[in-house]
């Protein structure tokens, strides 16, 4: 894989100075961009490190192609070898050698390299929706340590698909998902067990039909698969008002340092108090804001998936009314995925309308008595008994 | 939880002492029902801010303030500030249950988490019958039946539970003037003959209904206030506003903007109640034309904008009062419209039911269903309200 060489040294000793580099590499040797983003469990408490790098947002390092503003500047020795002469690939070695900035000594900034970070996506697990169409836009699923955010018309399935995720995220790992728990924050109080009961039976039956041999596997430490079993491991938080729903989240990072193994925070949805309470709208953008960077911290770091479930409002564009999803323009950069539910002729569709790394694109999906799946040509009706 | 006292919150000494030196510990949030909201008052309530201290802080404004201000508000440092923050949020964070507890709680009640309607198809579709602790919605057009069908939910409340009811009290808000008792006992004596047949009974089944009449907006919101008390002493268990368009219409002459608020109010109290006191609630909704204001597609759905069902004849084109607000905020929708000659009535959103038409009448026995196997219906249709008016004169 070659890549194009493309670097900027900027001048100054202090202050911003940005500095990318793509280095030129043999096929042989992975490239090296780096990115210098505050990892602040990855540092020591006690390394100096200048006051500037440490931004809360975590958000801010995933814009591609920038990074955060660095204060220090490099030492001089390492540009000078940097610059020295060679071959590609001694020169290559050298600054290998030199800018490798794993958590130590020679990494003052707390930066983590982008090769190490493309390898931990690589083997991040995503939680599958239940329709392959869904996730094949989405690129495999609901990625971790992401927050995604779903919104959509009234009727169309937003608390089904949060439903099925939270039911999806506890298929054991010998079934190809993540075994974990799910903590399901509800505000509007459309939770209805007996349709979490339905949506665990049928993803239990599918799993069962996939894996024809499950039942003969023993399995010792791993979770039987009943549906009660699938339902124990859901934490459910009732919020009354928009005072309790910021108290919660606040709470929530105590409550996922107890609770190592949840995978998932769904919130279902975090619109309705916000806009039932709220006349100043300054305040609401910015306690807003606030709980966004909270979100985004925690899904960075207790790597867990974060799924917020949006309403929708018109506004006023282009000469005419249309349909956008609630709490304004502000808050639509707080998240890094958003996808859109919404009809089109007679089936449901999903639209990606934002991601860092994956294409806008549709697809249908069908919410059946078993829960989210793909649009099949014959609905058989179950009834809910 | 966001109203207990500071003084009874488990906080660490150091900051119970720096929250009670700020006159927190008598401060709440709302009056002593948990989360009932407080009606809407004129103008802001005073923050407080560095330049306002002697302005009481409320939990609202130690989990809202920004962390400046707080430290300012306290007058301490920021690691003070910070685990006042994490210690309040704790304490007022409701408490966790598995989904397994709910199920077992939902299993505890039987029965007694759905009110039966005793139209057995439209049961089955939602589980046993309109769902407690949640608000209902009825919508339709004017004339189609949603007050019969309110009127039939109104004695099943008061009926003993041997016969399929909840035996409590029934409120119910007519603001339309549409109630008659005359009606009700009718539709009782042809679908309950037995119990009607009864000395007495019928008498007490009527007293146990409770009828206010508000006429405008102020009076109705002074009766949910008395109401919250009603609720508790007289052992309330259903309460049905018929309708609740009919209120907010009244607020036309206001700005939009502030149309809004009103209805919001309304609507956090009344999915408080049911929550709160486990009782379903019922509410009516009328219908009125699509206008250019309401939109209907997204951005990127751009081939769909001049596209319209258009299927001529008497079908016009209908959408719930009240606003996309109020659709996303009930949690059961039924439809009832008509077209092709006969009324439906729709399971339109619902967290646990499929998407079923059901075909009715109205009878002397209230609305019965004309089959108990629903139909299918795919798409946006189970959204939408077809009226197809009846032309006398062309005929």
């Amino acid at each position: 894989m070659v890549v194009m060489v493309l670097f900027a040294i900027s001048a100054g000793p202090t202050g911003s100075s940005d500095l990318i580099f793509l280095l030129r590499t043999a096929p042989a040797l992975p490239p090296r961009l780096l990115i210098r983003r505050p990892v602040s469990r990855r540092s020591s408490a006690d390394r100096p490190r200048p006051a500037s790098h440490r931004s809360s947002s975590a958000g801010s390092a995933r814009s591609s192609g920038s990074c955060c503003s660095s204060s220090s500047a490099p030492p001089p020795p390492r540009r000078r070898r940097f610059l020295a002469g060679g071959s590609d690939a001694g020169r290559a070695v050298a600054t290998r050698r030199v800018l490798d900035m794993g958590a130590g000594e020679n990494n003052p900034l707390g930066a983590q390299n982008a090769w190490d970070m493309l390898s931990e996506e690589q083997s991040q697990k995503h939680i599958t929706t239940g329709s392959g169409d869904l996730n094949g836009i989405l690129g495999g699923g609901i990625h971790c340590k992401e927050v995604t955010e779903i919104g959509g018309v009234p009727g169309v399935g937003k608390t089904q698909l949060g439903i099925q995720l939270a039911i999806n995220v506890q298929i054991p790992v010998e079934y190809g998902g993540l075994g974990g728990k799910a903590v399901y924050i509800d505000t509007e109080g459309s939770f209805m067990v007996e349709r979490v009961y339905q949506i665990a039976e049928g993803c239990i039956s599918d799993i069962l039909e996939h894996f024809p041999h499950s039942h003969e596997k023993s399995s010792s430490g791993n979770k039987q698969l009943q549906p009660e079993h699938f339902l124990a491991d859901i934490y459910y938080f009732r919020i009354c008002s928009y005072a309790e729903q910021i108290a919660a989240i606040n709470y929530l990072e105590k409550f996922l340092g107890e609770h190592k193994d949840v995978r998932i925070v769904i919130i279902d949805s975090v619109t309705f108090h916000f806009r039932q309470d709220f006349d100043d709208l300054a305040l609401r953008t910015r306690v807003l804001s606030e709980l966004s960077l909270k979100l985004m911290k925690i899904a960075k770091a207790y790597n867990l998936a974060v799924v917020l479930l949006n309403q929708v409002t018109t506004k006023f564009t282009e000469g005419s009314f249309q349909l956008t999803l609630a709490l304004g323009d502000s808050w639509s950069h707080s998240c890094t995925n958003r996808v859109i539910l919404y009809w089109n002729g007679t089936e449901r569709y999903a639209y990606l309308d934002k991601s860092p790394s994956l294409p806008v694109a549709s697809a249908p999906y069908a919410v059946t008595g078993k829960g989210v799946r793909d649009v099949s040509s014959n609905h058989k009706r179950v009834r809910v008994t | 939880m966001a109203n207990m006292p500071v003084s009874e919150m488990r906080l660490p000494p150091h900051l119970a002492h720096l929250l009670a030196a700020r006159r927190l510990d008598t401060a709440k949030v709302s009056p002593p029902l948990p989360f009932l909201p407080p009606p809407p008052v004129a103008g802001l309530r005073p923050t407080p801010t560095s330049s306002n201290p002697r302005v009481r802080l409320s939990i609202q404004d130690v989990l809202s303030l920004p962390e400046v201000e707080l430290m300012a508000v306290l007058d301490a440092g920021l690691p003070t500030a910070r685990a006042a923050v994490a210690h309040v949020s704790e304490a007022a964070c409701p408490p966790c249950q598995t989904a397994l507890a709910l199920l077992e709680e939902r299993v505890r009640l039987g029965g007694g988490g759905r009110l039966a309607t005793t139209l057995c198809g439209l049961d089955e579709a939602l589980g046993g019958g309109i769902p407690v602790g949640k608000l209902t919605e009825v919508v339709g057009p004017s004339g189609i039946g949603k007050t019969q069908f309110c009127l039939k939910l109104a004695l099943l409340g008061a009926l003993p539970e041997y016969y399929g009811g909840l035996d409590g009290r029934v409120l119910y808000i007519d603001t339309e003037s549409k109630f008659s008792s005359r009606r009700m006992i009718e539709i009782g004596q042809k679908s309950f003959p037995q119990v009607f047949r009864q000395e007495g009974l019928a008498q007490k089944m009527a007293g146990r209904i409770l009828v206010t009449r508000p006429t405008s907006l102020t009076d109705f919101t002074k009766s949910l206030e008395q109401m919250k008390v009603t609720l508790l002493q007289h052992d309330v268990k259903l309460l049905i506003v018929d309708s609740m368009a009919a209120l907010m219409s009244l607020e036309n002459e206001r700005a939009t903007g502030f149309r809004q608020h009103p209805l919001r109010w309304t609507l956090s109290f009344l999915k408080s109640i049911a929550e709160f006191s486990r009782i379903p609630v019922v509410v009516t909704n009328q219908v009125r034309s699509q206008s250019n204001v309401d939109g209907y597609h997204f951005s990127f759905e751009v081939d769909k904008k001049d596209g319209n069902n258009c299927t001529g004849g008497f079908d016009s084109h209908l959408v719930a009062a009240l606003g996309i607000q109020w659709a996303h905020a009930v949690t059961v929708r039924l439809v009832f419209e008509s077209h092709s000659g006969h009324r439906f009535i729709k399971v339109a959103k619902s967290p646990m039911s499929p998407a079923v038409a059901f075909p009715f009448v109205v009878e002397t026995s209230g609305v019965t269903l004309l089959s108990d196997e629903g139909i299918d219906v795919t798409g946006p249709e189970i959204t939408s309200i077809r009226c197809q008016g009846k032309n006398v004169l062309a005929q």
